[in-house]
């Protein structure tokens, strides 16, 4: 079947690609309705990648956030006209101990495979998650970076102490409100600090038990557990402070994607005895889970919809470039495309 | 309603010395007439596909659509006539004997021969159909159109407002059948383009962007074009 697939060719330029595609007794195609930006699309977008990076990905159809409805459906499973999560991590096999979201030899779009920007996307079965009524599309279109944070404190939960005091939030951004607000709804007991660098959007943290500037944290405030969700350059004094203030035994989950190696305090690593782990990306378990908890948490499903700034629709490649220089100006909030190309 | 035509009635005399009609020639890895038709059996809102084929190739076209796995209970393959306006016509009459026609019904005509159209072209015109009696879909003229006789040119009109007709066109049923009995024997034979009917008989016809990927394949040259813009696989490594 033939699709008209939209790939960036070089930084800040998309071009169409007519692909015939494959179709077999597990295909699921498509219609992308509703799409979202990550950090990831706007550095091949801006060209902030490396250039090698770029030779080598480019050209590839970018986002990899974001929902669908159901055209037509080879596998039996769905019907046409539901609402559906785009999976984007793809595996290739499976493995008894590595997840399907660690393994090196699995897919992933906009990251070498691509991305949403297609006419329809023509998917398996598995890499399908519905999307329940109550869970409005502007939110269900973001629902990857919420699935990367939700397991994150899965994991999280599996290797920390019993400590659950206080949870600290390194960041300010959408991931920090993200993980935040899931934090809320997952431990409604324990107290939520957020540490940023800007306080305008620390006040965007309003059912955050505390918000500190980074550089007015007291010297003696402790926390139970850290998430980082900052990221780049910024890593780096994030997971310092976070080693400074986190309580011997406590466990760190790092989030914040950086292109450059972070250096971290071992030493006080090792004399905290502190647990660390990481994660960027999210399995299709992770996904359905993320979709029960946003239509069981009413007021968390709200704040997830007041992170929604901009909202663009698309019926043409100039419109394409608009969202992106948007969204790059942009300094809070998810940016949104009603997709009609 | 909302019925999809793919108009298929013509045996391509411009595709030079060919054992099929140009409709049948394999593009990528099936017919182009199954492209053509897969991009309509995508969207829900037709009640029926009419593909419209000559009669003598009815048989072939049920065949390499079964083998190419293209079912879907809408499709109907029926015969075309000699002209485009027969074959749109004879497309009206099944619909007529088989559902009857109310006003609101509305058809979107595609040459079968145009397998890159999308789905925003599709969507595009139904929306479009609820504001004027025919759309065209239209490209810009990026050449300068020239008015003449083949020796000489008698005008040269603006480019700015000139643009290139694609399909789908797409009418509502009862107003084309009023325009269309106004046409005296002669008009019908030489009016080519269904949109001029409309405009003859008084009716407003929108207009929506088409695109340049969406060509009409009728030389060996275009296949050739066609083919090349054709990728496999999505793994950019």
């Amino acid at each position: 079947m033939l699709n008209k697939i939209y790939r960036l060719v070089a930084p800040r330029q998309f071009e169409p690609f007519i692909i015939e595609e494959k179709i077999c007794e597990d295909t699921v195609i498509v219609r992308p309705t509703f799409l979202s930006i990550c950090h990831a699309d706007q550095r091949y977008y801006t060209g902030s990648r490396d250039k090698a990076v770029l030779r080598k990905k480019l050209p590839m159809a970018l986002i990899h956030e974001g929902i669908g409805e159901v055209v037509k459906d080879y596998s039996g499973q769905f019907s046409s006209g539901e609402r559906v999560i785009i999976v984007p991590n793809t595996p290739m096999e499976s493995d008894k101990i590595i997840a399907e979201n660690y393994l090196s030899s699995s897919l992933f779009r906009s990251s070498g495979y691509d991305g949403l920007m297609q006419e329809y996307v023509f998917a398996r079965s598995d890499r399908l998650v519905r999307v329940l009524d109550n869970v409005p599309s502007n939110v269900a279109a973001y629902t990857e970076l919420i699935s990367v944070s939700f397991h994150s404190i899965k994991r999280l939960k599996r290797v920390m102490n019993s400590d659950q005091e206080i949870f600290g939030i390194w960041g300010d951004g959408n991931l920090g409100y993200i993980t935040a607000n899931l934090l809320k709804g997952l431990f409604p007991h324990s107290k939520l600090y957020v540490f940023g660098k800007n306080e305008d959007k620390l006040n965007f943290f309003s059912f955050a038990d505390k918000v500190f500037t980074i550089d007015e944290i007291p010297d003696d405030l402790m926390i139970s557990q850290a998430f980082e969700c900052v990221g780049g350059s910024g890593s780096y004094f994030a997971i310092q402070q976070i080693i400074k203030h986190i309580k011997p035994q406590g466990s760190i989950a790092i989030m914040g994607v950086s292109e450059n190696p972070v250096e971290i305090n071992t030493r006080m690593v090792l004399e905290k005895g502190l647990t660390i782990s990481g994660t960027s990306r999210s399995s299709a378990l992770d996904f359905q889970e993320t979709i029960d908890f946003l239509s069981t948490h009413s007021i968390e499903r709200k704040r997830f919809e007041n992170l929604v700034g901009i909202e663009s629709k698309i019926n043409n490649i100039n419109d394409l470039h608009d969202f992106f220089e948007a969204e790059f100006a942009n300094t809070w909030g998810k940016a949104i495309m009603e997709w009609n190309l | 309603m909302i019925y999809a035509h793919i108009m298929a009635g013509g045996i391509g005399k411009r595709m030079g010395n060919i054992p099929l009609p140009k409709q049948y020639l394999t593009l990528g890895n099936k017919p182009i007439i199954v492209h053509t038709v897969e991009k309509f059996v995508l969207n829900s809102d037709f009640n029926l596909i009419i593909v419209s084929t000559p009669e003598n190739w009815i048989n072939y076209t049920i065949e390499i659509f079964e083998k190419n796995n293209l079912t879907d209970e809408r499709i109907r393959i029926i015969a075309g006539g000699d002209e485009r306006n027969d074959t749109l016509s004879k497309a009206i009459q099944y619909i007529s004997d088989t559902n009857g026609i109310f006003d609101d019904d509305v058809i979107v005509a595609h040459d079968a021969v145009r397998p890159f159209l999308t789905k925003k072209i599709i969507d595009d015109n139904i929306k479009a159909s609820k504001n004027f009696s025919a759309i065209d879909t239209v490209i810009p003229a990026y050449d300068t159109i020239v008015k003449g006789d083949g020796n000489e040119v008698h005008e040269i009109p603006v480019r700015d407002i000139m643009y290139q007709g694609q399909t789908p066109q797409t009418f509502n049923i009862k107003k084309f059948q009023e325009c269309f009995k106004k046409l005296s024997d002669s008009e019908r034979l030489t009016l080519s383009d269904s949109c001029k009917i409309m405009l003859l008989g008084g009716e407003r016809v929108g207009m929506v962007e088409g695109d340049s990927s969406n060509i009409k394949i009728t030389t060996p040259y275009d296949l050739k074009i066609a083919n090349s813009i054709i990728e496999y696989g999505h793994t950019a490594q």
